[in-house]
């Protein structure tokens, strides 16, 4: 793998560790299975990229593209919640909306970003490459937002909202009006996924109604390798769990493509993502019954 | 103070297994007052409680919790007036959170919360005082998880937690039936330091009808949704456990199966 590569493929991983962040959010801490990132990711990327060309100041359109996807989260969890509809079934109904909405946002399936100013320029073309550049910004973002959910979380009302994921009976009896704290939290959670979609419009220099597609598997498969390789059941752990086991991914991604020998094209990534997501789910169990046996 | 007027509870009402849970039970508890609730299984001991704390809307009837009409009001909103201790130990608090934090959690209850710490230290050093007057030496372990604890352990904490807001009212649903005698002589007699410490209006539902004649002041039987027995003061330190039989036997005008009641 050339430096290059390597440095893309770190990019490309901290900008998913903002969608691992919001996939523990609602996985993890809501125990709310909510696929609406699939939709929320390409929509945080059309808004930020219409405004963009629609020389609107950078961070604006970066702020509006976090909104719209905790948008696109509200609608789900509002659904579910207010109306007792299954949350894996609102956020599916969420995210074929979505497919929709963005077509219509952007007016055509792919905006290109040519030459717009984007939140990273005034910090490309310096002395310091283009390809460290943009994966120091993104990682100072990606440590600003990781610190800013460990606060949240730590906080009374974060509090609150793990109780509600862990325990919703207790919650309540304990005053918790768990269903403003679901809604919450699945605001919070696309929130990061459309600024994760928002980042990769602009360092990719395009947004396409399709760059959704798996979004939740890859930010689920970020979780459970973060998981797996960050033991140890403090909060902040599991958050950084969740930023290396992004990067961990594109990387393994990256290595995989770029050994011609092994015949993997680009294409079959869903396939071998699905693959790792479903032996991570699975490993744990057999692990159960592997040590059950010979306990007995 | 408690107070149900005539409630009617009716389960899976307008089907064929409709059943009346509470057919009019008018209750009234004082500021202070610890009363026992007997009865046999499914004579909606369990209901009442959950009519009080907002978990069962009544048919018809009213809900009155220190003088303010509840009766459409969300548990999550009761919970400012209301505490609860659950029968199951790992009902009333959250295995993965630790111990400090699900006590942070209960110190918050039915007030607003806050995007401040919920570990900050002034509230941290109170939580710890409460834990050492326990006596469970488990003050050195608020950061472990709560699941990592024993029944009668997460039992005192649940008593703890729901003393920690200031809340007048205790519902305990048999919160000693699943702990050992031992753990369970423990946990009711924290009941009753907590309950006076704290002037309390308790209302504990119970299998044991030793326990329900040795707390509280006051208590109350229940069968088949109804008030059977309401007895307090000289009437109620006279009793035993034969009498309650009895009355039970004769209110009802039938054998009473031995099985269906704890004796002990």
């Amino acid at each position: 793998m050339s430096s290059i590569a390597f440095l893309g493929a770190v990019e490309l991983g901290l900008i998913y560790a903002l969608v691992s962040l919001g996939v523990y959010l609602s996985f993890r801490v809501l125990d709310f299975p909510d696929l609406t990132v699939d939709g929320s990711f390409p929509l945080g990327a059309a808004v930020t990229a219409v405004l963009l060309i629609s020389d609107i100041n950078p961070w604006v359109a970066t702020a509006a593209g976090v909104l719209a996807g905790a948008a696109a989260g509200f609608v789900t969890a509002f659904v579910s919640v207010r109306f007792g509809v299954l949350n894996l079934l609102a956020s599916i109904l969420t995210m074929i909306a979505l497919f929709s909405v963005n077509l219509r946002i952007m007016g055509r399936p792919n905006v290109a970003l040519l030459n717009e100013d984007t939140v990273l320029t005034p910090y490309l073309g310096g002395a310091m490459p283009d390809e460290y550049a943009r994966p120091l910004f993104l990682l100072a973002v990606v440590i600003a937002a990781t610190a800013l959910v460990a606060l949240f979380l730590r906080s009374e009302i974060g509090l609150a909202m793990r109780a509600t994921g862990a325990n919703a009976r207790m919650a309540r009896a304990q005053g918790v009006r768990t269903g403003a704290q679901i809604i919450l939290g699945v605001m919070v959670s696309n929130g990061l996924v459309g600024l994760a979609g928002s980042l990769f419009a602009q360092t990719s220099g395009f947004a396409d109604v399709t760059s959704g597609v798996g979004t939740i598997v890859v930010g689920l498969a970020a979780v459970i390798i973060g998981e797996t390789l960050v033991p140890g059941r403090r909060l902040v752990w599991a958050l950084v769990g969740c930023i290396i086991g992004a990067v961990l991914y594109r990387l393994a991604v990256q290595a995989a493509l770029s050994l011609d020998f092994l015949g993997f094209e680009p294409s079959d990534l869903n396939l071998a993502t699905a693959l790792l997501v479903l032996v991570a789910l699975i490993l744990p169990k057999i692990r159960q019954r592997v040590r059950g046996r010979a306990s007995a | 103070m408690i107070e149900v007027d005539n409630i009617v509870v009716t389960f899976n009402a307008g089907t064929p297994l409709e059943r009346q849970a509470l057919r009019g039970v008018s209750l009234r508890l004082e500021e202070g007052e610890f009363v026992s609730v007997i009865g046999s299984n499914g004579a909606g001991k369990s209901t009442l409680l959950g009519a009080i704390a907002g978990d069962v809307l009544p048919s018809s009837g009213r809900v009155l919790l220190s003088d303010a009409d509840v009766t459409r009001v969300s548990a999550q909103k009761r919970a400012r007036y209301v505490a609860r201790v659950f029968q199951d130990p790992l009902a009333g608090s959250c295995g993965n959170l630790s111990i400090a934090e699900n006590l942070a959690l209960a110190a918050s209850r039915g007030r607003g919360r806050s995007f401040l710490p919920a570990l900050r230290h002034s509230r941290l050093s109170s939580i710890r005082a409460r834990i050492e007057e326990l006596n469970l030496k488990l003050e050195d372990r608020l950061d472990q998880p709560m699941g990592s604890l024993s029944g009668g352990q997460r039992q005192a904490l649940s008593l703890v937690m729901a003393t920690l807001a200031p809340s007048s009212i205790l519902l305990l649903d048999e919160h000693t039936a699943a702990l050992d005698p031992r753990n369970a002589e423990f946990v009711l007699d924290l009941t009753r330091d907590l309950a006076a410490r704290f002037n309390l209006t308790v209302l504990m539902v119970t299998h044991s009808m030793r326990h329900a004649l040795d707390t509280g002041s006051r208590t109350v039987m229940l069968h088949e949704g109804r008030i059977l027995l309401d007895v307090t003061g000289e009437k109620r330190a006279g009793l035993t456990i034969e009498d309650l039989l009895d009355e039970f036997r004769k209110a009802r005008g039938e054998e009473l199966a031995e099985d269906r009641l704890l004796t002990a």
